[in-house]
């Protein structure tokens, strides 16, 4: 967390999405993307990026919880105490959770029991806390709520990429409908067919190597990323 | 004077309220979504109990068909049915799998669909990862299979997880649960399953298909006393000359509970 530079608030009265905000935005999705150049939130990359309906709503969660957290942390910047500033973080970013487990519950059931012990794991998640830390504690509200959504689009493209390579090639399926052929599988019976899932693709160690080439392939195109040797 | 935030005296003073507001306002919210989501877990047991049968059924539909399928609830203290208590329904087989053998009340769903009627028994075991449960309907004579399902909470999607797939319960259909009057289970094997008492497990999900194999066996053993009563009730029915020779002590509650059947 502690490498993210602080971004300074302006006092100056800006439009609402200036060339400044629309970069929060846009940066977190591409050259500041806290997955790949900040590599925070990986554990639930990994976990969740199985099939590509809990990655979405893993997603839409974090996203959720990022903005609303990010604002309400703008909102009480002034009066958190620094000392207990991780602790007042920790307590507003596990109540927010908790509200969209309780009404994932109550109202998409199934998604919920998808996401089961993973949407607990938001709490945990660096990308989380590090925003709140870096960006909400020093600016205003509206700009912490751009930040919170960037990052959460940054985060949320990366796990749907990933997920969509792990559900393709590991269970053949895309949105759980069957993409490869089923005529192309090996018939245990006949032996007829060529193609067999990759049951790896389903183990976390796979997501990291997914991630792995997406980072490698980023770097080498994005000449920002290049770091002098 | 301008607030001193970093007073000690500020500092408890916001942490006391801030973790007053955040436990209200959460007590708020799980109160008054509580019954929606009581009632999805409900309905949802009512659909695996429905989905057990063969039947498709969505989470909204078992409500209904819930009510005109299932004749009957009853829970079972050492193979005896108890009178009044608690519902069958309501039993929490988690709970009840930790009490000893003779201790535990168990539910047993008598349905009647297609025609037929068919004993639902739920299942409870351990997978890999977390619980597993499940449910097996058994036809009219008490050790052919008519359909199982089963579900988990947080087996390893593509390997564990696949036990709630068709592939994996549609085995079950037609296998049989009792050899010459003894219960002898469905075996989960590793490959070349055959006959009435094996189905193939899940390659790569082996410890999930271990516990399919050791819930099948723990639950359904619970049974097989019941069983054997109802057995030689319907063989009784079948030669009305051997109904006197049925043991009248113990089984009195039985008897009665048999003839409302």
């Amino acid at each position: 967390m502690s490498e993210v530079k602080t971004e300074v608030e302006k006092k100056v009265s800006e439009p609402l999405f200036s060339k400044k905000n629309r970069q929060l935005m846009s940066s977190p999705l591409n050259d500041d993307n806290p997955i790949t150049v900040q590599v925070l939130g990986i554990c639930s990359a990994l976990a969740i990026t199985v099939k590509l309906e809990p990655a979405i709503v893993m997603s839409l969660s974090v996203l959720f919880v990022l903005a609303a957290g990010n604002v309400i942390i703008s909102l009480m910047r002034n009066l958190i105490p620094s000392r207990i500033r991780i602790i007042v973080q920790l307590v507003v970013v596990a109540s927010l959770v908790i509200l969209v487990d309780q009404v994932l519950k109550a109202y998409v059931y199934d998604v919920s029991k998808q996401l089961s012990v993973f949407v607990g794991l938001i709490i945990t998640n660096c990308i989380i806390m590090g925003r709140f830390e870096a960006f909400a504690l020093g600016n205003t509200p509206w700009k912490s709520f751009l930040d919170g959504i960037g990052n959460a689009l940054g985060y949320g493209w990366i796990l749907i990429a990933v997920a969509f390579f792990r559900e393709l090639l590991g269970s053949g399926t895309l949105f759980n409908v069957q993409i490869i052929p089923l005529s192309w599988y090996i018939n245990p019976q006949t032996g007829e067919g060529f193609y067999a899932n990759n049951g790896m693709m389903l183990l976390p160690p796979m997501a990291l190597i997914t991630v792995g080439i997406i980072i490698w392939i980023q770097r080498s195109r994005n000449t920002k990323l290049i770091e002098n040797a | 004077m301008k607030l001193d935030v970093n007073s000690n005296g500020y500092t408890f003073i916001f942490a006391a309220v801030l973790v007053i507001l955040v436990a209200a306002m959460l007590s708020i919210a799980a109160t008054s979504l509580k019954t929606k989501q009581d009632m999805n877990v409900e309905m949802e047991k009512k659909q695996n109990i429905l989905m057990s049968l063969g039947m498709t059924v969505t989470r909204d539909e078992a409500e209904e068909l819930y009510g005109s399928i299932i004749q009957e609830e009853i829970v079972l203290l050492n193979g005896v049915p108890q009178e009044g208590g608690v519902g069958a329904f309501e039993i929490d087989m988690a709970e009840e799998l930790k009490k000893g053998v003779s201790e535990r009340n168990l539910p047993l769903y008598v349905a009647s669909f297609e025609g037929t009627t068919s004993y639902i028994v739920p299942l409870r075991g351990k997978g890999l990862w977390g619980p597993i449960w499940g449910y097996v309907a058994l036809e009219a004579d008490l050790s052919t299979v008519k359909g199982a399902t089963f579900g988990h909470k947080t087996e390893t999607p593509g390997l564990g997880a696949e036990i709630s797939t068709p592939i994996f319960q549609d085995q079950f259909a037609q296998k049989r649960i009792m050899e010459d009057g003894k219960f002898v289970s469905i075996e989960v094997r590793k490959g070349d399953a055959n006959g009435d008492h094996q189905v193939n497990g899940i390659s790569g999900g082996t410890i999930t298909s271990v516990g399919v194999d050791d819930m099948l066996k723990d639950c359904l053993k619970g049974y097989t006393s019941y069983f054997d009563l109802k057995k030689g009730e319907q063989k009784a029915v079948e030669e009305p000359v051997l109904e006197e020779t049925i043991p009248q002590d113990s089984t009195s509650v039985v008897d009665e509970k048999l003839a409302i059947l």
